[in-house]
């Protein structure tokens, strides 16, 4: 009540007084400010964390608009362009005009090796055109269309490379970006419920019920997770449906995820249980459902955003590492794990170094949504220091 | 003291047991067997399995008898004979499969734990010292970078740019003279030659988050008082840094063993299998995905088992190192 008051009565001065409130300082600023801004403001400070969300916005669009953002379908075959390298993509034309465009390629049989060669044919040029029609995809899903954002008449375009089925790597790379960005959303949706309920129920009734789960949580964060992981998905049938897999692995992974969180939950509301606001509302006798609800998650959401924040990462990692061993997504789904496995052989990669593309991604996902993490953990305790 | 040791270890059995439960069921979840498997293979290599003759698969593996006697047997095996069961698909009792594997990767992820202390408490301390210099901050970004880079995608790029640069296989961990040599001296340093980089790449993240656990706990304690109060006095930097605040500093590492060690044995098992290393990782995997379950399950157990009395080793060296910590505190 007194908050809203002093607000009433600043913008009352402010109005009497324009030049007062052209004045008005930073620091009166910060005064009035609401947790939520001053948590934005303190996460825009953080440089890294708001490129590092920025970039990964884009990378989350780009997954979204995959087809439309790809120029060729994740499966299409391309005859005659076996591991094949990335197209060089040239800028200015041979008579000094600017338009991007690219070289026909042509390759020929190296007699020792057996290995296919290729070699810019410079007598050929192919324009890079935007807007071009090509293959028939359904734009989200809602209406089919042939418009993709950039492509080559004529000849292919492989911005990547080719794997060794001929298929194009940059196509395949956004079509994995779907199954990899999404799984990481979704699995930790799926252990941030478990973990808030169980953590809130450990933390907030406490007792034998509080025990009971702690040693559940002791048990399983005991195991290493990924030979748990391995047998479980080695359990699930490989001819699933690619969506039935997809939700397999995202619970099998949150089976050691939740424990992380529940963790976070409850060393909060024990903390939180004990503030005088608490008791207070004990004693006016409000229920459990408004005590939790309105007086314990609010005290503690910037630290959920935050576990969420590097939990999301780990999950993604892990759906990498599974698949990466062929337990995890089944072709012909493609996620960046999957796309990993040509990647395994040496041999492969040291002719086809551009196979392990796939392996940036996963790192830049990673790494980027440290810095969210690391920007958000340090913006998430506004009143500290 | 060893009062403590002892409750510890009683607290371990029912752990174990029911480690010993999730890990055998779990590798009866798939539908099918390794009889089903088998046949399969069969089939695909153009040989007809007749019904009798799975049968008779069936009876001579044991698995027509209930899923509860089956477990029996093999949990009282282990415990009374030692023995872990047999590989169906090796056609090898488990323990001659695991006796030189288990103990190479437990070496992998011990060394690869102390191998990131020894790397990540020096640069902590000096970090720590010399904070906001240029090293400092070079630390804290690599560390930063180090944290966040998954291993196992680092062992494929590491791998590819050893073997493309250098002509140097990280593959395998014995060069091929050496693979079914006894052990030697030029055996034992061979292995060396291979061992380091999945030391660094399963401690990687280990390390990074090593360095930034001493640095903030030595800033803390080269705050405190008694650290003015000996400067005060006179003492040398050297020795006031060493004597206590250090000390002070890694001790919170011995209690984090109990959750860095489960990450760590997932980290080994990830790089084994993509630098083939003669470890469990790539045996697992061929265990699970050929359902395997006397092999795949043993190895599950004997992972998390290691793991766990790693973890109680870890708790113990805090309670010898840490006086301040009263056992009642700790084993309640």
């Amino acid at each position: 009540m007194s908050a809203q008051e002093s607000v009433a009565v600043s913008s009352e001065t402010a109005q009497q007084t324009p030049i007062a409130q052209k004045k008005r300082s930073a620091e009166e600023r910060y005064y009035y400010a609401s947790q939520r801004e001053l948590i934005w403001w303190r996460f825009t400070r953080h440089k890294a964390a708001v490129f590092g969300a920025v970039v990964l916005i884009v990378l989350y669009l780009c997954a979204l608009f995959a087809d439309f953002l790809s120029p060729y379908s994740m499966d299409t075959r391309f005859e005659g362009y076996q591991a094949a390298p990335p197209t060089p993509i040239h800028w200015i034309r041979p008579d000094g005009g600017f338009q991007p465009y690219i070289y026909g390629l042509q390759r020929k049989l190296d007699q020792k090796t057996f290995k296919w060669i290729y070699t810019e044919d410079t007598s050929k040029l192919y324009p890079l055109r935007f807007f071009v029609r090509g293959e028939e995809y359904k734009f989200l899903g809602l209406f089919k269309t042939n418009i993709h954002l950039f492509g080559v008449e004529g000849a292919p375009i492989f911005v990547f490379g080719t794997d060794r089925l001929s298929r194009d790597l940059f196509s395949r790379i956004w079509a994995g970006a779907r199954i990899s960005l999404s799984i990481g959303l979704v699995g930790v949706f799926i252990s941030f419920t478990l973990g808030v309920i169980l953590g809130g129920i450990s933390g907030y009734f406490g007792g034998v019920v509080d025990d009971a789960i702690q040693r559940v949580i002791d048990f399983l964060l005991a195991i290493p997770g990924l030979p748990l992981w391995m047998t479980l998905s080695a359990a699930l049938p490989r001819d699933w449906p690619t969506l039935k897999m997809y939700f397999a692995i995202t619970i099998i992974l949150s089976v050691l995820g939740w424990t992380g969180l529940a963790r976070v939950v409850r060393g909060k509301i024990l903390q939180l249980r004990e503030e005088d606001y608490t008791l207070a509302a004990i004693g006016a006798g409000a229920s459990d459902w408004r005590i939790i609800t309105r007086h314990l998650l609010p005290g503690f959401t910037s630290h959920l955003i935050v576990s969420i924040t590097f939990s999301i990462p780990a999950m993604i990692l892990n759906e990498t590492a599974l698949s990466f061993i062929g337990l995890g997504i089944q072709p012909p789904a493609v996620s960046w794990g999957t796309l990993l496995q040509d990647a395994q052989n040496l041999t492969a990669v040291a002719q086809q170094p551009w196979l392990l593309i796939p392996a940036l991604f996963v790192i830049a996902t990673v790494i980027l949504f440290n810095f969210v993490g690391d920007g958000l953990r340090d913006a998430a305790d506004p009143y500290q220091r | 003291m060893l009062l403590y040791i002892i409750r510890r270890l009683l607290m371990l059995i029912p752990i174990l047991i029911l480690m010993s439960m999730v890990a055998f069921f779990l590798i009866e979840l798939p539908p099918g067997d390794y009889v089903s498997f088998r046949i399969q293979q069969l089939k695909m290599s153009g040989v007809e399995v007749s019904e009798d003759e799975a049968q008779r698969l069936m009876i001579q593996f044991g698995l027509d008898k209930p899923l509860p006697l089956r477990y029996w047997q093999w949990v009282s095996g282990i415990v009374l004979r030692g023995n872990w069961g047999w590989s169906l698909q090796w056609n090898k009792s488990v323990n001659e499969i695991l006796s030189e594997r288990i103990p190479m990767t437990m070496v992998i992820s011990f060394s690869a734990l102390i191998f990131s202390w020894m790397i990540a408490v020096p640069i902590g301390i000096y970090s720590a010292t010399h904070k906001y210099s240029i090293g400092d901050y070079l630390f804290t970004f690599l560390g930063f970078i180090g944290v966040a880079t998954p291993g196992f995608l680092l062992a494929l790029i590491m791998a590819w740019l050893l073997f493309t640069q250098l002509g140097f296989s990280a593959l395998g961990l014995f060069s091929k003279e050496y693979l079914d040599a006894p052990w030697s001296w030029a055996k034992f340093v061979d292995l060396l030659k291979h061992l380091w980089l999945p030391l660094i790449l399963v401690g990687l993240s280990n390390t990074a988050g090593t360095i930034r656990v001493v640095r903030n706990n030595l800033l803390d304690e080269l705050n405190k008082q008694y650290v003015i109060t000996a400067r005060a006095k006179g003492l040398s930097e050297w020795k006031l840094l060493f004597k206590y605040p250090v000390r002070m500093a890694i001790n919170p590492l011995l209690s984090t063993v109990s959750w860095v060690l489960p990450g760590l044995v997932s980290s080994t098992v990830l790089i084994d299998i993509v630098l083939s290393l003669q470890t469990v990782g790539p045996v697992l995997l061929r265990a699970t995905l050929a359902q395997d379950m006397y092999l795949a399950g043993s190895i599950v157990l004997i992972l998390s088992a290691l793991t766990v009395i790693g973890a109680l080793i870890g708790d113990i060296l805090l309670v010898l190192v840490d006086p301040r910590i009263r056992f009642g505190r700790l084993a309640k």
